[in-house]
């Protein structure tokens, strides 16, 4: 097996006696977007910096295509790192900010040139060469941020919440080009957010982190649909969390006082979980069938889909209906009874 | 814009012109008559500018004051001697001040203050206090000499005192504070992470600071040095305290001219050659440096 392309081998790191990183051990393979997910405090930011070189790991190792880099300063790593807030030379133009890092390293000026050019057309900042960075706007410094970095020919490039300055639309748009352009360069990304989605729409593979522990790493389908805990679970997309009876033979939700019928492999879990967007809801016309009967506390139209709080027997969870799936004469409302179901293979079980 | 100011607000925005005027132009303009007035015993010691005779009215300017001191190189030399000084402890304010503006500004914020109270303490006590303090300090039965002495490294004591190093000296501890605090409001508004990005992107540490941290610092090398250099050329108590014979500064001329010799349009003269030397220069760099400044908002 070929080694991996950046590995972090138990990495501690302490400010003040307060744990950062508690040994943290991580492998990114070459030419994936990476992503570092985590509410903030949770180390992502640390960790970071330390694959950046500004902070020293108090223990640990961090290799670099297996060549220790722990011990390099910052300005002799092959890699660049982009800050939140980009961090350009405010007394610089936009061209100077980008070949800063090139007259840094021994290449000669037609090199440069033919490089900063090169850059300014993939990223499409042709026109802006001779302005002030105040004098362009914050999608724009984005890119010159970028463009800064990749111009050097980084082997990894590290972002730090590239996304977080740019408006809600931008960031969309912006979200596209990242993945195209790190697909046309090969160069590994490695992504440190607290947005989820974002960390959803960019990885390959992410990692989730709390109290400066790495609590799972994998795909984003699988962090979603198997979430190692309770925590991951809510903390990606919104999850609805049941108990487990474990009781002769039989499995039952609690809440839904719902009896597994397919129970295969499912014994000693006492959580499960289900997904919002797997439980479809039903307006109940005759009151006959008091199985699976809900009652609707709240509903949010969001365009294409709905949200639907639902109460049963004083347990509140949500439904996410697709708006397509639902007729206008079927629509459901506030206080409304509906039927729920849900298929069993949705039903995912795990231990808290 | 001052047409859609009300009636009051004329009034605030003129109050410090009105101060301006009444205590920095009349005053000057006096000081530029008697500096072309003909000097003449008696009190005040210069005659009338203008003077009616049988003839009409008479003005009695001359600009001799400013020939003779240009022609005596002795006024020249003085200033000279104050120029160098002025520019000698900006120098050394700077190099000394920088490093400590710089660990300020970028030390915790509740050690920060702490730091800061301490520069700003020796404004508590006078500062003709604190320069008669180096004297104290420095003479030939002062602490240095004494301890110098005692521990056997020098048999007689040092002449440390009344030569242009002391003066030198006690010009650096005077103005370093104003040279600090100019660059520590710079540097303080200074973003940590263009020093991590300049090192990302290759700089070493030295290249760093040439090319990142001594650029956007500019403005405050600046404005500190403007507050060390113009006060200090025209520095007497300083030079009167701590100096000796071997070099004259020019405030201490002025000074001698006004009280000694009682020639008070020499006086004026030289106060006011002073004043055009010094300031052509400085409206030629504030020209440049708001340019510059325009460049960079």
């Amino acid at each position: 097996m070929s080694e991996p392309f950046l590995q972090i081998i138990d990495v501690s790191k302490r400010f003040d006696n307060v744990v950062a990183l508690d040994k943290v051990n991580l492998k990114i393979e070459k030419s994936e977007i990476f992503s570092l997910l985590g509410s903030s405090g949770c180390g992502k930011s640390t960790l970071l910096r330390i694959i950046a070189g500004f902070e020293k790991p108090d223990e640990g190792r961090i290799l670099l295509e297996g060549k220790d880099i722990t011990k390099l300063p910052p300005y002799v790593r092959p890699l660049n790192i982009m800050f939140q807030n980009y961090a350009l030379f405010p007394h610089l133009n936009v061209t100077n900010n980008i070949q800063f890092g090139l007259k840094e390293e021994k290449i000669s000026k037609e090199e440069i040139n033919h490089r900063v050019n090169e850059i300014l057309n993939l990223l499409e900042l042709n026109g802006l060469e001779k302005r002030k960075i105040n004098e362009i706007s914050g999608g724009q410094q984005q890119r010159v941020a970028l463009a800064r970095c990749l111009v050097k020919k980084p082997k990894l490039l590290l972002l730090d919440e590239p996304l977080a300055a740019l408006d809600k639309q931008l960031r969309v748009q912006t979200q596209f080009e990242l993945v195209n352009l790190q697909y046309k360069l090969g160069i590994t990304f490695i992504i440190v957010t607290h947005d989820q989605e974002e960390a959803m729409s960019l990885s390959d593979r992410m990692a989730i982190m709390k109290n400066g522990e790495i609590l799972q790493v994998g795909n984003p389908v699988e962090i979603y649909e198997k979430p190692k805990d309770k925590y991951i679970a809510n903390f990606i997309g919104t999850a609805n969390i049941f108990n487990v009876l474990n009781k002769n033979n039989q499995i039952i939700i609690k809440e839904l006082n719902y009896e597994v019928k397919n129970i295969n492999n499912k014994k000693n879990y006492f959580k499960c979980l289900i997904r919002p967007e797997k439980i479809s809801v039903k307006k109940l016309e005759n009151q006959s069938d008091n199985l699976n009967i809900g009652v609707v506390k709240e509903v949010a139209y969001l365009g294409s889909y709905t949200k639907y709080l639902i109460e049963v027997n004083g347990f509140e969870f949500y439904s996410f209906m697709q708006n397509s799936l639902v007729s206008d004469n079927l629509q459901i409302r506030w206080d409304d009874k509906v039927q729920i179901s849900f298929n069993e293979t949705s039903i995912y079980f795990f231990n808290d | 814009m001052i047409k859609n100011l009300k009636k009051q607000n004329v009034w605030f925005v003129f109050t410090p012109y009105l101060w301006l005027v009444l205590f920095f132009f009349v005053p000057l303009a006096l000081i530029f008559k008697i500096s072309i007035s003909v000097s003449e015993w008696g009190m005040p010691p210069y005659r009338d500018l203008f003077s009616l005779s049988e003839n009409g009215l008479k003005i009695n300017s001359t600009l001799g004051n400013y020939l003779f001191i240009f022609s005596d190189p002795f006024y020249i030399r003085s200033y000279l001697n104050s120029l160098s000084l002025a520019f000698t402890s900006t120098v050394l304010c700077l190099f000394i001040g920088y490093p400590i503006a710089f660990y300020v500004a970028k030390s915790k914020p509740s050690i920060r203050n702490i730091l800061l109270i301490m520069l700003i303490i020796p404004f508590w006590s006078s500062f003709l206090l604190r320069v008669y303090a180096w004297k104290v300090l420095l003479q030939g039965s002062g602490i240095i000499n004494s301890v110098l002495i005692h521990i056997g490294l020098i048999s007689e004591p040092i002449s440390m005192l009344h030569n242009h190093y002391a003066v030198i000296l006690g010009v650096v501890y005077t103005y370093l504070p104003f040279m600090i605090l100019p660059l520590y409001g710079y540097l303080v508004k200074f973003d940590l992470n263009l020093i991590d990005a300049s090192n990302d992107l290759g700089a070493k540490p030295l290249n760093t600071f040439v090319k990142v941290i001594l650029p956007l610092s500019l403005p405050g090398i600046v404005a500190g040095s403007m507050l060390v250099f113009i006060p200090v050329v025209g520095e007497y108590i300083i030079p009167e305290m701590l100096g000796g014979s071997d070099k004259l500064y020019f405030g201490k001329i002025i000074w001698d001219e006004f009280f000694v010799n009682r020639d008070w349009p020499i006086a004026s003269a030289l106060a006011m050659s002073g004043i055009v030397i010094l300031v052509f220069p400085i409206i030629i760099f504030q020209l440049m440096y708001a340019k510059y400044n325009f460049r960079n908002e």
